[in-house]
């Protein structure tokens, strides 16, 4: 007997007494083939979740299983390409049906009909292990695509195509595995969205993952193969920090996950990416990025997959050797379809609704991160950069809470700042990074052992201004001793000198770590002098006469990232002036 | 054959249950006929097996469990349209009011719409000129862009819109492509017509579809109005390449219509009651703006939300701020001291302003200035904070000078009259003169160059 829908309430749909669904597994439904995943069974009743509208679904109608899970195709294509939840091409689907996207959708996720170049790398004869790379292919000018044996198979080669231009589903090797099955090894591979891509072990994160954004890589740095999260109210720039990021960050292939934003943003991206060109290879960013946009008027249950299909993506390239980011924004969005999912499936709801796994799927998802030996034989990387909306900006909330416990650098964005146009509006006091101690060495060994130490004299002001800060909102700075003025002074540079950085500068958006440091040891050099100022009892108006910290704050725009030398000019100029007013 | 189905099962609020139905789909629309001869429709909202729950637009009073028939119809909730629905009066489920007779349909739509492909979207990068100084230098509204008004019950938010409305340029030939949809959700008969009389004194009339529920209209159909609204407004923007500016007023009601739906069909409450898919369900609506590839038209929104108690942290607006590119926000206090319009300028914020001004838009310098504007002027509040512990004598120079600019900037860039329409330049060289009043060593967001040529030293 064929099964048919019972029921019908927003996404989800159930069916009675059928026996041969399991867990995850995906299903098409109704005559218009949506796509659907079975999320409960009883006895009686099946529980499917819809990823697509289910307006005008009716009891009789049909629901056919796959016999698979919900899974992805993957293979070259995917680069320079934006997918909907569950690995829809966006762009063939514009084609096909327009500017409004209608449902039941079956375009291929990849060209089926492009030829690649294909070059073979293994002979007859080979013994392949799972994950052994059998074939490349330069997928875009600057990612050369490794063709990899599925990482559960394995066997001896049997037979060899030539290298030469073939299609998606061209069988290129044969191999033959132990119980003596044939397999044909094509261009690409099928693997289920919600179960990681093994490895071989991982490894200590120890070499960070450089932005180019100054607070991040100095205060707060993170490590490739890291976990970080952006918790901001709304207004407070996770949005604008996330594409910084991706722009900037020396990752080799950077996956953006758009879920339940904003549409106009996601076009914003498509556009600025294609644009914009990559200072070190010389090719729009577009090369090395996937998108991946559910926006939020896209169907709920494809939102709760999107976070999943990207981060398969990217374990897929890590496994070819690649240091992968995700950028998903936002976390809270996929949290929020969680419980929507939760509360028409009548769950009992555990904190605000949300429902009580939300903390072990928040784990397992951060967990996919990391920095291991891959199965091809070399390293490669995945780093999670997780923007978090919380309800009412208020940080105390369940997601941010337990993206907290799970994610070891916190960005957290501040409002008072962003009102303050002081962007990226990272606030210094309440975020951290667990990272340091395992970076440490990295910079001590390419910025020179005074990075670390610049670093603890910036931080120490910071904190200094913090508790100073406290005593002027009650009494005003006019009270403070010369000394404690002073700190504010300069902490002031730091913060509109250094800690502000304009994303529309053309010097400013990216700054090198070498820039960074020579800025730091500016301004603490600025400040060691002229304490020794404050200590002859010279007054502190006689250092701000000399315009040194007007100077300094605007360092970031006058010295060009090229031009590092000019500093000396700078410091020998602080101590000259320093030197007349000592007298 | 058309079978009707006599009697209900149960009546619970809005909803009535209904046994034996065969070939129901989700989300049809049902009419049902009552003993008295009156008809009502209803849409189907959840299916098991042969019993389905449906939801009374016009709500369940008289309804009793054997005066019914009710008649599937076959297809979801549609809209007829017709470019002669330009100066329409509605109700809140579109059917006309006016006394001009139906609209001959041309087409009809799904109110529910189906998502804009992200690919086919446009950037919106060009402004709209509102003539009102804080909106066009620190909040630039921008055509295609959803950018709500945050108000409190009381303030001005109905005069903010009628003067947006009245003064808002399109440039360029598309000028008489500009059309205003406007829809009532729950407001009060006086309101509806203060809107009306508006429209009608600013000559605008003829081009605006107005759709009224008013607050003693049924609940239901208040969660149908904006979508009608959006149907319209799309099939005028993406198929007759107008420009339509929709106003939706009061998405507060709106939501607590949904919640009021969701709790009688017994749903998991979320916060404060709202139901858990507050956040998809606004956004299928706010995000129906937008410009799209193979059409010169755009949609552009306005929603007007009060906040209760004016808590911006309260669910609606929390949600409407995560999903809208910015907000216009109204306070209270600058209200109180005679300010209008009274926009807190520091949250409020416009995502899409950065790439729709600047040079080939407004001028080169209008970054720079907004930037610093909101700078400065946060540190007006810091300083203000200062004053009440120490008083105002007590603050430095510097500070003093601040509190000096944070009073010219309220009362003369802030404030300004209900008829006052200006330019843009007008406003930027506001914005200018008022930072004049500060030591050009506190203007640290603008480079020298820019502050040779406008910082006006006095």
């Amino acid at each position: 007997m064929a099964n048919v829908i019972y029921g019908v309430n927003g996404p989800v749909v159930t069916v009675k007494a059928a026996k041969e669904f399991s867990m995850m597994e995906m299903v098409y439904v109704g005559k218009e083939r949506l796509v659907g995943e079975v999320i409960g069974i009883t006895a009686d009743l099946t529980t499917i979740q819809c990823y697509e509208n289910t307006t005008g679904l009716k009891p009789g109608d049909p629901i056919e299983g796959t016999h698979t899970q919900m899974n992805l195709l993957l293979g070259p294509g995917i680069l320079d390409n934006i997918f909907d939840g569950i690995e829809r091409p966006l762009a063939e689907i514009e084609k096909e049906v327009g500017a409004f996207i209608n449902r039941g959708s079956s375009v291929s996720p990849l060209d089926t009909e492009r030829e690649w170049d294909v070059t073979v790398t293994v002979k007859v004869g080979d013994m392949l292990e799972g994950g052994a790379v059998y074939a490349t292919v330069p997928e875009t000018a600057i990612i050369t695509h490794k063709l990899m044996v599925h990482p559960y198979l394995s066997g001896k080669v049997t037979a060899v195509k030539p290298d030469g231009k073939y299609k998606l589903h061209d069988t290129i090797v044969t191999i033959e595995d132990k119980y003596g099955n044939n397999h044909e090894l094509t261009l690409c591979q099928r693997w289920p969205i919600r179960t990681p891509r093994p490895v071989r072990n991982r490894l200590t994160p120890t070499v960070p993952l450089i932005t180019g954004q100054r607070v991040i890589d100095t205060l707060f740095p993170i490590s490739k193969g890291g976990t970080a999260a952006i918790p901001g109210g709304f207004g407070t720039g996770k949005t604008m920090t996330q594409h910084q990021l991706a722009k900037w960050c020396d990752a080799d292939i950077i996956v953006y996950v758009g879920c339940g934003e904003r549409g106009n943003e996601m076009s914003q991206v498509l556009q600025e990416f294609s644009e914009l060109i990559d200072p070190k290879t010389g090719r729009p960013m577009t090369d090395r990025t996937t998108l991946i946009a559910n926006t939020s008027n896209m169907p709920v249950a494809a939102r709760e997959a999107s976070i999943y299909t990207g981060i398969t993506l990217a374990e897929y390239y890590r496994d070819m050797g690649y240091d992968v980011a995700i950028m998903a924004d936002s976390t809270s969005r996929w949290a929020e379809a969680l419980r929507e999912i939760s509360g028409r499936l009548e769950e009992m709801p555990a904190e605000e609704g949300f429902p009580a796994y939300l903390p072990s799927r928040l784990s397992e998802f951060y967990e996919r991160a990391g920095r291991a030996d891959v199965l091809s034989g070399s390293q490669g990387s995945v780093t999670i950069i997780g923007a978090v909306s919380p309800q009412g900006s208020d940080f105390s909330e369940p997601v941010t809470q337990n993206t907290k416990r799970f994610t070891r650098c916190f960005w957290a964005l501040d409002k008072s700042l962003a009102y303050a146009r002081h962007y990226p509006a990272i606030n210094w006091n309440d975020s951290y990074s667990e990272y340091f101690t395992d970076l440490d060495p990295w910079y001590v060994k390419n910025c020179g052992a005074d990075f670390v130490e610049l670093r603890s004299g910036i931080s120490a002001l910071l904190q200094e201004e913090n508790r100073l800060m406290e005593i002027v909102k009650l009494i005003g700075s006019d009270v403070l001793p010369d000394d404690q003025k002073l700190i504010i002074e300069i902490a002031k540079l730091v913060r509109v000198g250094f800690l502000q950085q304009n994303a529309y500068h053309k010097e400013d958006t990216y700054v090198p770590l070498e820039k960074q440091k020579l800025m730091m040891k500016t301004i603490l050099h600025l400040y060691e002098r002229s304490k020794a100022v404050i200590a002859e009892n010279i007054p502190l108006n006689r250092i701000r006469e000399t315009g040194l910290f007007e100077k300094v704050t605007k360092i970031k725009y006058d010295i060009p990232n090229d031009h590092l030398e000019m500093f000396d000019e700078y410091l020998a100029d602080i101590d000259e002036k320093i030197t007349a007013i000592l007298g | 054959m058309i079978i009707e189905y006599v009697g209900v099962k149960e009546i619970n609020g809005s909803l009535v249950v209904i046994d034996g139905v065969k070939g129901a789909s989700y989300e049809e629309i049902v009419d049902i006929r009552l003993e008295n001869g009156t008809t009502r429709q209803g849409r189907v909202v959840q299916i098991e097996g042969d019993r389905i729950v449906v939801q009374v637009f016009e709500g369940t009073r008289d309804v009793s469990l054997d005066n019914t028939s009710t008649r599937l119809t076959g297809h979801p909730m549609e809209m007829p349209l017709s470019p002669e629905i330009v100066g329409r009066i509605l109700d809140g489920a579109g059917r006309p009011i006016d006394g001009l007779g139906d609209i001959y349909p041309v087409t009809k739509r799904d109110i529910n719409g189906t998502a804009i492909n992200p690919v086919s979207r446009i950037y919106p990068r060009n402004y709209i000129n509102t003539g009102i100084s804080s909106i066009d230098t620190l909040s630039t509204l921008i055509r295609g862009q959803k950018l709500p008004i945050f108000s409190g019950s009381g303030m001005k938010h109905n005069e903010l819109a009628v003067q947006i409305v009245r003064q808002a340029k399109i440039q360029g030939a598309d000028e008489h492509n500009f059309g205003v949809v406007f829809a009532a959700m729950g407001v009060k008969n006086d309101v509806a017509d203060y809107f009306r009389r508006s429209f009608e004194e600013a000559g605008v009339m003829q081009r605006v579809v107005m759709l009224l529920n008013l607050s003693n209209d049924p609940i239901i159909e208040r969660t149908l109005t904006p979508r009608c609204a959006l149907t319209v407004a799309e099939y005028l923007a993406f198929e007759l390449n107008m420009h339509i500016l929709v106003i939706m007023t009061d998405m507060t009601s709106y939501a607590e219509a949904l919640r009021e739906f969701s709790s009688s069909k017994g749903e998991i409450p979320g916060r404060k009651g709202y139901p858990g898919y507050l956040y998809s369900d606004l956004a299928s609506m706010y995000e129906r703006a937008g410009m799209i590839k193979g059409s010169t038209g755009s949609v552009t929104q306005i929603p007007i939300l009060t906040m209760p108690n004016d808590d911006i942290t309260h669910p609606v607006p929390d949600l409407t701020g995560y999903i809208t590119e910015g907000q216009i926000v109204l306070d209270r206090g600058l209200q109180a001291q005679g300010i209008y319009p009274p926009v807190n300028v520091l949250p409020s914020l416009s995502r899409l302003m950065k790439d729709g001004i600047g040079d080939g838009f407004t001028r080169a310098d209008h970054a720079a200035l907004s930037n610093q504007l909101f700078a400065s002027y946060a540190k007006v509040i810091d300083a203000r904070s200062l004053a009440s512990v120490i008083g105002e004598e007590e603050l430095s120079d510097t500070d003093k000078k601040y509190i000096e600019f944070g009073r010219l900037f309220e009362q003369t860039f802030v404030n300004q009259g209900f008829d006052e329409n200006r330019s843009i330049d007008q406003s930027l060289d506001l914005g200018w003169k008022l930072l004049s009043t500060l030591p050009r060593a506190e203007l640290d967001r603008v480079d020298d160059s820019m502050l040779d040529k406008y910082y006006q030293a006095t």
